[in-house]
C-alpha cells in the first residue's frame, strides 16, 4: 500500500462552541469578528461589506445577467446559521457519506465546522495541509494571505463575491506542497440545515509545481423545502506542472438560491480540469473564470445540469487565455424537462501574444420538454495569431429512433428517457477519467431521476 | 402451439401505401423466410409489427396468441415476447451495452423485483461466447462505433439474452462477411426451439443456407405474391426477382 493510501485517522474535533442564538440577517452588516483572526482578514471583511453596499444589484439589462431571473435575488431574509440541531446534526454526518476512498474530509453545516477526517500521517509528514479556513488563517495566515480572493470576480457578480469576503468563515485551505501526489480525493460537505439560513462556502487550494491532487465539494440540503442562500467561492491555483482537479456536486434543495463563483489560474504546464454537477437550487448561477496564465497551460471545464420543474441554471463562463501555447476545452451538457431553464453565457479571450492557442466551446442542450428553455451565448475574442478556436452551442430533443429502439427491447417509456439522458450525460463524464467519482455523479443523476419517475407514477 | 398472425394487414407511411393487405401465420417451432426486393416493404412490415409509431396501420391486424398486438405500445409487444432486430440499429451515446441490456431484463422482472446480477451476467457471458464477442463488448456504447457485424451479432445477443416468444430478424445477413453470417447463424440457430417462432427477413438467399427455413415467402410491393418451401428461395435465387414479377399469383403493379 502506498504512503498516500494510508488507512484513515478518524478525528473527531468539536470546535464548535455552543450554539449562540445570535443570528442576524446577513443584510445587516458584515460577520462578527473573533477574536483570534488576523487584523487583514478584518479588514477583509469591511472592504467586501463596502463593496457590497456600493455596487448596484444586477439587472437584466446588464450583459452578463442577461436572461438571468434576478428577481430572486432579494436577500433581505437571509440571515447566518446556527450550529445546527442534535437531530440534524447526527443526519447529517450519517449522510456526509459520498465517496469510497478518500484522503481527507471536512463537514460544515450551516456554515458551522462540524467534524473531519485528517489526511493520513504521510501526506501531512511531506506538508500536505487540509484545514478548514478559520484554523489555517491562525495556522498558516502567510500563505492564506497570499492567495485569498486574489482572483478578480468578472463575470458579473462582483457584489456578491464582495458579500462573500464580508462574511466567509466557513470553508477549506487546501495546500499541496511541490511534487507531492494524492492518490484519493479530498473531500469537503457544505449543508444547510435552517430555514432562511445563509451561507458561504469557500475553498481555496493552492497546488505548488507537479503536484497532483483532486478535491470534490459535495453541496447539500438537511431538508426538502426549508429555503436558503449559498454564496461560494473557489479559488483553485495549479502551479508550474502541477495537476488539478475539481468537482462539485451541487445538491442543495430546490428552495435554495445560490451563486458560486469560481476562478482557476492555471501556471505554465500546468493542468486543471473542473467539473460541475448542478442538481439542486431554486436559482443556481455558476461563473467560472479560467486564466491560462503561464505557457502549455491547460483547463479543462466541464459541467452538467439536470433541471426540472421550473429550476433555473446560468452558467457564465470566460475561457482567458493569457500566454502562447495554452489550451481551454469547455464541455456544458444541461438535459432540460418541464418548464426549467438553462442560460449559457460564456466567451473566448485570447489575449494578444497567447499566440498558438487551441481553444474549445461546446454547449449541448438536451430539451425533454416543449416548455423547457435553454439560452446560449458563446463568443470569442481573439487578439493573437495562430489559435485554433471553435465554439458552438446547439438544442435538441430526444432521438425518436433512439427511443424506438428502446421501447423496442421492452423497456418502458420512462425509463428509455433515463437511459438516453444519462447517455447524453456520461460523455462529459467520462473526460474526467476517474472511475470512482464518476460512478459517484452517475448515482446522483440517477437518484434525481428516480425522484421524477416516483412523481410520475404517483400523477398515473 | 402459439401464433403470431398478421391478417390482411395495411400499413402507410404519410400519404403513400407501403404493406397492402398481407396475410401471414408463424406459430412456435417455425421458422419463416421473408425474400423480397428492396423497397418492397419488409422494413416497413417489421417496424409495424414491432410498433413503430410514424407507420399508420390502416387495416387489418397482428395478434399475437390472440391477443391484438396494435393496441399495445412498442415496449408492451416486446414483454409480452415479441423481438425485431433491426436492419439499422440505432446507435445509444453514452449507455453501454451493459446497462441497456439490464434495463430490458429489469423490465420483464416482477414490480420492485431487482435482478439477480450473479445469474444474469453467468448468462450474458454464455451467450457472448456463442456468438463469438469479446467481454470488453458490455462497456461500450450501444451501437457507437460498432463495424456492420459487430451491431448484427449484438442484436442476436439481445435476442438471446431476451428470449422472445416471435423473433423478427430484418436483413440480418446484409453486409456480413461469410464467417460473420455463420456465426450469427449459429447463433440463431441455437435459439431453435419448440418455443420460438422466427421470421427472417432477407434479400439473399445465402443466409438460408445456414438458417434453414420452413417455409419462404416472397414479398413484393407490399404483398406476399408466392409461398413454399425452402425450394423456393433456391429457385428465386437463381431466376431473379423477375421471374417472380413475371409469374405473380396475381398482378403485380411494377
Ligand atoms: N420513413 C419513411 N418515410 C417515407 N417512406 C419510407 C420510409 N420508410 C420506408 N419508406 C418507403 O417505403 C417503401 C418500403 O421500404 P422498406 O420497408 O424499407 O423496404 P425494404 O425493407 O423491403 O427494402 C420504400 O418505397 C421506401 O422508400
Ligand atoms: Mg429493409
Amino acid at each position: 500500500m502506498s504512503d498516500n493510501t494510508a488507512v484513515l485517522e478518524h478525528v473527531k474535533e468539536s470546535e464548535a462552541s455552543e450554539a449562540q442564538p445570535t443570528t442576524r440577517t446577513i443584510l445587516s452588516g458584515p460577520a462578527e469578528d473573533t477574536p483570534d483572526q488576523p487584523t487583514w482578514f478584518r479588514q477583509q471583511r469591511e472592504q467586501g461589506w463596502q463593496d457590497f453596499s456600493l455596487l448596484p444589484n444586477p439587472t437584466r439589462k446588464d450583459q452578463p445577467w442577461r436572461f438571468s431571473n434576478v428577481d430572486v435575488l432579494n436577500l433581505a431574509s437571509y440571515q447566518s446559521g446556527n450550529l445546527p440541531s442534535d437531530h440534524d446534526r447526527a443526519q447529517i454526518l450519517e449522510q456526509s457519506v459520498a465517496l469510497d476512498g478518500k484522503s481527507g474530509r471536512l463537514i460544515f453545516a450551516n456554515d458551522h465546522f462540524l467534524e473531519r477526517d485528517v489526511l493520513p500521517e504521510s501526506l501531512r509528514k511531506s506538508g500536505v495541509i487540509f484545514q478548514p479556513l478559520e484554523r489555517a488563517l491562525t495556522e498558516h495566515e502567510g500563505l492564506v494571505r497570499r492567495y485569498f480572493m486574489t482572483q478578480p470576480a468578472a463575470l458579473g457578480s462582483a457584489k456578491f463575491a464582495a458579500l462573500h469576503r464580508a462574511h466567509v468563515r466557513a470553508g477549506a485551505f487546501v495546500y499541496v506542497p511541490r511534487g507531492v501526489e494524492l492518490d484519493l480525493p479530498i473531500e469537503i460537505f457544505h449543508w444547510l440545515a435552517d430555514e432562511n439560513v445563509a451561507v458561504f462556502p469557500h475553498l481555496l487550494l493552492v497546488a505548488d509545481e507537479t503536484s497532483k491532487v483532486t478535491v470534490i465539494e459535495h453541496f447539500r440540503s438537511v431538508e426538502k423545502t426549508r429555503h436558503g442562500f449559498a454564496c461560494g467561492v473557489n479559488d483553485l491555483i495549479a502551479g508550474h506542472g502541477a495537476t488539478v482537479k475539481y468537482v462539485c456536486t451541487q445538491r442543495w434543495n430546490e428552495n435554495v438560491v445560490a451563486l458560486q463563483i469560481n476562478a482557476t489560474t492555471v501556471e505554465r504546464d500546468a493542468s486543471a480540469m473542473s467539473l460541475n454537477l448542478h442538481l439542486g437550487g431554486a436559482y443556481s448561477r455558476f461563473e467560472s473564470l479560467s486564466r491560462l496564465v503561464g505557457e502549455g497551460a491547460r483547463s479543462d471545464l466541464l459541467a452538467l445540469s439536470v433541471a426540472h420543474h421550473k429550476q433555473e441554471f446560468d452558467a457564465r463562463t470566460l475561457q482567458d487565455h493569457r500566454s502562447p501555447h495554452t489550451t481551454s476545452d469547455l464541455l456544458y451538457k444541461n438535459a432540460l424537462s418541464d418548464r426549467s431553464r438553462t442560460i449559457f453565457g460564456g466567451l473566448i479571450r485570447v489575449e494578444r501574444h497567447a499566440h498558438f492557442t487551441d481553444a474549445y466551446q461546446k454547449v449541448r442542450n438536451l430539451l425533454l420538454s416543449d416548455d423547457a428553455e435553454a439560452n446560449s451565448m458563446p463568443g470569442l475574442e481573439i487578439l493573437a495569431d495562430n489559435v485554433k478556436c471553435s465554439h458552438g452551442a446547439t438544442s435538441g430533443q430526444v432521438d425518436e429512433e433512439e427511443m424506438f429502439y428502446l421501447l423496442s427491447r421492452g423497456i418502458p417509456e420512462i425509463i428509455a428517457k433515463q437511459l438516453i439522458v444519462a447517455g447524453f450525460l456520461d460523455e462529459v463524464i467520462g473526460r474526467l477519467s476517474n472511475s470512482l467519482i464518476g460512478q459517484h455523479l452517475r448515482d446522483l443523476i440517477a437518484d434525481k431521476f428516480r425522484l421524477d419517475a416516483t412523481r410520475a407514477a404517483i400523477a398515473a | 402451439m402459439q401464433q403470431l398472425e398478421i391478417n390482411n394487414l395495411r400499413v402507410a407511411i404519410g400519404e403513400s401505401e407501403i404493406i397492402r393487405d398481407l396475410s401471414l401465420t408463424v406459430r412456435t417451432g417455425e421458422v419463416h423466410a421473408i425474400m423480397g426486393p428492396n423497397g418492397s416493404g419488409k422494413s416497413t412490415l417489421a417496424k409495424a409489427i414491432a410498433g413503430q409509431p410514424d407507420y399508420r396501420v390502416t387495416g387489418g391486424g397482428v395478434l399475437m396468441d390472440g391477443e391484438n398486438l396494435l393496441e399495445l405500445g412498442p415496449d408492451e409487444r416486446a414483454r409480452r415476447g415479441l423481438f425485431l432486430a433491426f436492419q439499422y440499429p440505432s446507435e445509444i451515446p453514452g449507455v453501454t451495452i451493459a446497462d441497456f441490456l439490464r434495463a430490458a431484463a429489469q423490465s420483464r422482472s416482477p414490480e420492485g423485483e431487482e435482478l439477480e446480477a450473479t445469474d444474469y451476467y453467468a448468462k450474458l457471458y454464455e451467450k457472448m461466447d456463442l456468438l463469438d464477442i469479446d467481454r470488453s463488448f458490455t462497456s461500450r456504447s450501444v451501437n457507437e462505433g460498432f463495424s456492420g457485424g459487430e451491431k448484427k451479432r449484438s442484436e442476436i445477443l439481445q435476442m438471446a439474452m431476451l428470449e422472445p416468444r416471435f423473433a423478427i430478424l430484418d436483413e440480418t445477413d446484409s453486409g456480413l462477411d461469410i464467417d460473420a453470417l455463420k456465426i450469427v447463424a449459429h447463433g440463431v440457430n441455437s435459439l431453435r426451439s419448440p418455443n420460438l417462432g422466427v421470421l427472417v427477413i432477407t434479400h439473399y438467399q445465402r443466409l438460408l443456407n445456414y438458417i434453414i427455413p420452413d417455409f419462404v415467402h416472397v414479398m413484393v410491393q407490399g404483398r406476399i405474391v408466392r409461398s413454399g418451401d425452402k425450394e423456393l428461395a433456391l429457385e428465386l435465387e437463381e431466376k431473379g426477382y423477375d421471374w417472380i414479377r413475371d409469374h405473380a399469383e396475381e398482378p403485380v403493379l411494377v
